[in-house]
């Protein structure tokens, strides 16, 4: 409530929400240019201390990205603010050419295209695994059609599809609440990835997971490379290493982008050793 | 034995919480049915059994029912917002009370000259000097106008404070108090005179509705009658809504709201529904309640109701569709017998029922039913097994 920050985001969202109800969003994300994300000099303060610091950063279409760094380093900040829920002070937030973040409300951020996944997992409990990736899927969001909404054979396929790749098809009745914590992660992915996102937030996406099922979380990662453009937070380094082949790893620290290259590149970087890897 | 095919729809109910499921079961529609059908026949048995036979009902329990009835629709109106979307309301009495008003309106004006001072004007009017309706008792003496106010006034009113207060993001407790505080302001006002609605004493001595005598015993049984068919009426509509997908969009903004706007609904507009849609059936339960009990006064407002209110579907069952109806009945079936019993232990006993629900029934009586159920299905699983084994 105190920080200037939230407040603001506050009326935004009033205002962008109240003037998008009742129809869905035609407009596409124009990604002419090859990025889908611009962030340019994001500053996020909270009483003082700068979250974000000046943070710069793109991610192309298609791309993986990596991002990893210390705690307090800004990275769940980031993602605040590319989803809606935090407002910048100062600097600019591009979802491809044309839309800007930085103005629409975290509803119409995630049915423009950017799905998120936070770092515990978040599913609907006392919803089934079905009913989870009925809500989340892709399709008017608005009160009147959410009233009326009938499951059509193609949203059936898409839901079978996906408790497929998620491997929750024995579990489609149960309450999600009962799954085991692995369960949760996969089937907030699955969430996600119904929603036909162009751009995926995973904030620390195999936290408490087993072996086995971290590794079979890298595989949908790297099997999701070139169809979406993802942003993954890992402080796993292990993980990161098995996604790294081809990807870009961005690390940040204070707020700010400290060495951005391959994960040789990154590893061999003094100040990356120093304030993280070294440690 | 065959493996269910994951992709059939999930059997009714089957994948919603287990006491909403309770109606889908065949049993308890038969019940039910009968529940509706035994209350029914109540003013028939008023009507057409002399009083000398057994099967006579008198006409205090006619209005009683009618009265713990249109209780029952506004405990419906208040699970829809608060067992469902989280939203816990002290203010429904309000909505209750407006809708009371409002057919208060038409009931005085349906006086005509029969008052005590036998004027164009009600009798509190005349009472304080004034020569004119005020503008807003202009049509009043419209049935169907009134009908119109009933429906349209609470709604916009409900509508107004929670654009303001769901888009400030009020929540949990916060909104509680706000509307704790609207009803109470509400009720300040009405108990001026110079509001223009009876002071303190509010709203009596109703002569006839549309003509019939109000206190006639036909009146009452068709107005009970009326009241039963809002009732189911509205168990049917909030079965409807429950069981659509917005229905699981409302208990997942009550159980995880952020996550719901980042899949890309914006709550503003479910809650919005949802509380407008509440307030309107709550209105309409007052509505039906005065001319059954012949009184409205500002008392309706006060805090106090609202949060009787809130007792009896915690009492029932939140988030359930019968349980707000099975507490509405209990509670004030037991208020009816200490209140004329011990009156002065009523609220201790009130105060008592909502801490032991709280404690020992967070699911309410319904949720120990169905507890109790689910127990008796596991032993009788664990029965055939063990004779399977044998």
């Amino acid at each position: 409530m105190s920080s200037p920050a939230t407040t603001a985001s506050g009326n935004e969202t009033a205002l962008s929400g109240g003037a998008s109800y009742g129809r869905v969003k035609g407009e596409e994300v124009d990604t002419r240019h090859g990025a889908i994300l611009y962030l340019d000099n994001i500053t996020v303060s909270f009483d003082g201390f700068k979250a974000l610091n000046a943070l710069t950063l793109d991610i192309g279409v298609g791309e993986l990205r990596l991002i990893i760094g210390p705690n307090g380093a800004g990275k769940t900040t980031m993602m605040d603010v590319i989803t809606g829920k935090t407002r910048p002070d100062t600097g600019t937030a591009f979802f491809g050419q044309s839309m800007d973040l930085t103005r629409m409300s975290e509803s119409t951020i995630a049915r423009a295209g950017i799905g998120r996944k936070f770092q515990r997992p978040t599913v609907f409990e006392n919803h089934t695994v079905f009913e989870n990736l009925e809500l989340a899927m892709k399709t008017n969001k608005t009160v009147h059609a959410t009233l009326r909404a009938k499951l059509t054979g193609p949203q059936r396929d898409a839901i079978d599809s996906t408790l497929e790749l998620i491997r929750l098809r024995g579990e489609v009745h149960r309450m999600a609440g009962l799954l085991s914590h692995g369960q949760k992660q996969w089937l907030e992915i699955g969430m996600l990835l119904i929603q036909e996102p162009k751009l995926l937030l995973l904030d620390e996406p195999v936290a408490g997971m087993t072996d086995a099922e971290t590794e079979r979380t890298g595989e949908l990662l790297n099997e999701l490379r070139g169809r979406h453009s993802l942003m993954v937070v890992e402080h796993d380094m292990d993980f990161v290493a098995r996604l790294a082949t081809g990807s870009t790893v961005t690390v940040l620290h204070e707020g700010s982008v400290l060495a951005e290259g391959s994960m040789a590149q990154v590893q061999s970087d003094q100040r990356v050793i120093e304030v993280y890897l070294g440690r | 034995m065959t493996e269910p095919d994951p992709l059939l729809p999930p059997p009714p109910g089957a994948s919603m919480v287990a006491p909403t499921a309770l109606l889908e079961k065949r049993g308890v529609r038969r019940a039910l049915f009968a529940c509706i059908v035994l209350l029914a026949l109540i003013p028939a048995a008023n009507l057409f059994f002399p009083e000398s036979s057994p099967l006579h009902m008198s006409s205090y329990m006619v209005a009683l029912t009618g009265k713990f009835m249109c209780y029952a629709i506004a405990a419906l109106a208040l699970d829809l917002v608060w067992g469902y979307t989280g939203i816990l309301s002290l203010g429904h009495g309000l909505f209750f009370a407006l809708g009371g008003y409002a057919q208060g309106m038409y009931l005085m004006r349906a006086i005509g000259h029969d008052g005590v001072y036998q004027s164009d004007l009600p009798d509190f009017m005349v009472f304080l000097d004034w020569k004119a309706y005020p503008w807003y008792w202009s049509f009043t003496d419209h049935f169907l106008y009134v009908w119109l106010l009933i429906l349209v006034v609470p709604a916009a009113l409900a509508f107004v404070f929670g654009f303001f207060a769901f888009r400030s993001r009020i929540k949990g407790v916060y909104f509680s108090i706000i509307t704790q505080a609207l009803t109470f302001a509400a009720m300040l006002l009405f108990f001026r005179n110079n509001t223009g609605f009876g002071g303190n004493n509010g709203f009596t001595d109703f002569k006839r509705i549309l003509g019939f005598t109000i206190t006639a015993p036909w009146t009452k049984a068709t107005l009970y009658w009326i009241t039963l068919g809002v009732m189911v009426g509205a168990v049917l509509i909030a079965r409807l809504i429950a069981r659509s997908k917005l229905g699981r969009v409302l208990t997942a903004i009550r159980d995880s709201e952020s996550r719901l706007m980042f899949v890309g609904y914006d709550p503003l507009w479910f809650k919005l529904f949802i509380w407008t849609f509440s307030a309107m059936l709550c209105s309409v339960a007052g509505a039906l309640y005065v001319p059954q009990v012949g009184i409205i006064n500002p008392g309706e407002m006060s805090p106090a109701n609202s949060i009787e209110m809130v007792i009896w579907v915690a009492t029932g069952g939140r988030g359930t569709l019968i349980g707000p109806l099975v507490g509405a009945f209990a509670v004030n079936w037991l208020k009816t017998i200490f209140t004329s019993q011990f009156p002065e232990f009523w609220l201790y006993l009130l105060g008592a029922i909502f801490v032991l629900v709280t404690l020992f029934l967070p699911q309410g009586i319904l949720g120990v039913w169905a507890q109790w159920r689910r127990h008796r299905q596991q032993r009788a699983m664990i029965r055939s097994a063990s004779e399977h084994a044998a």
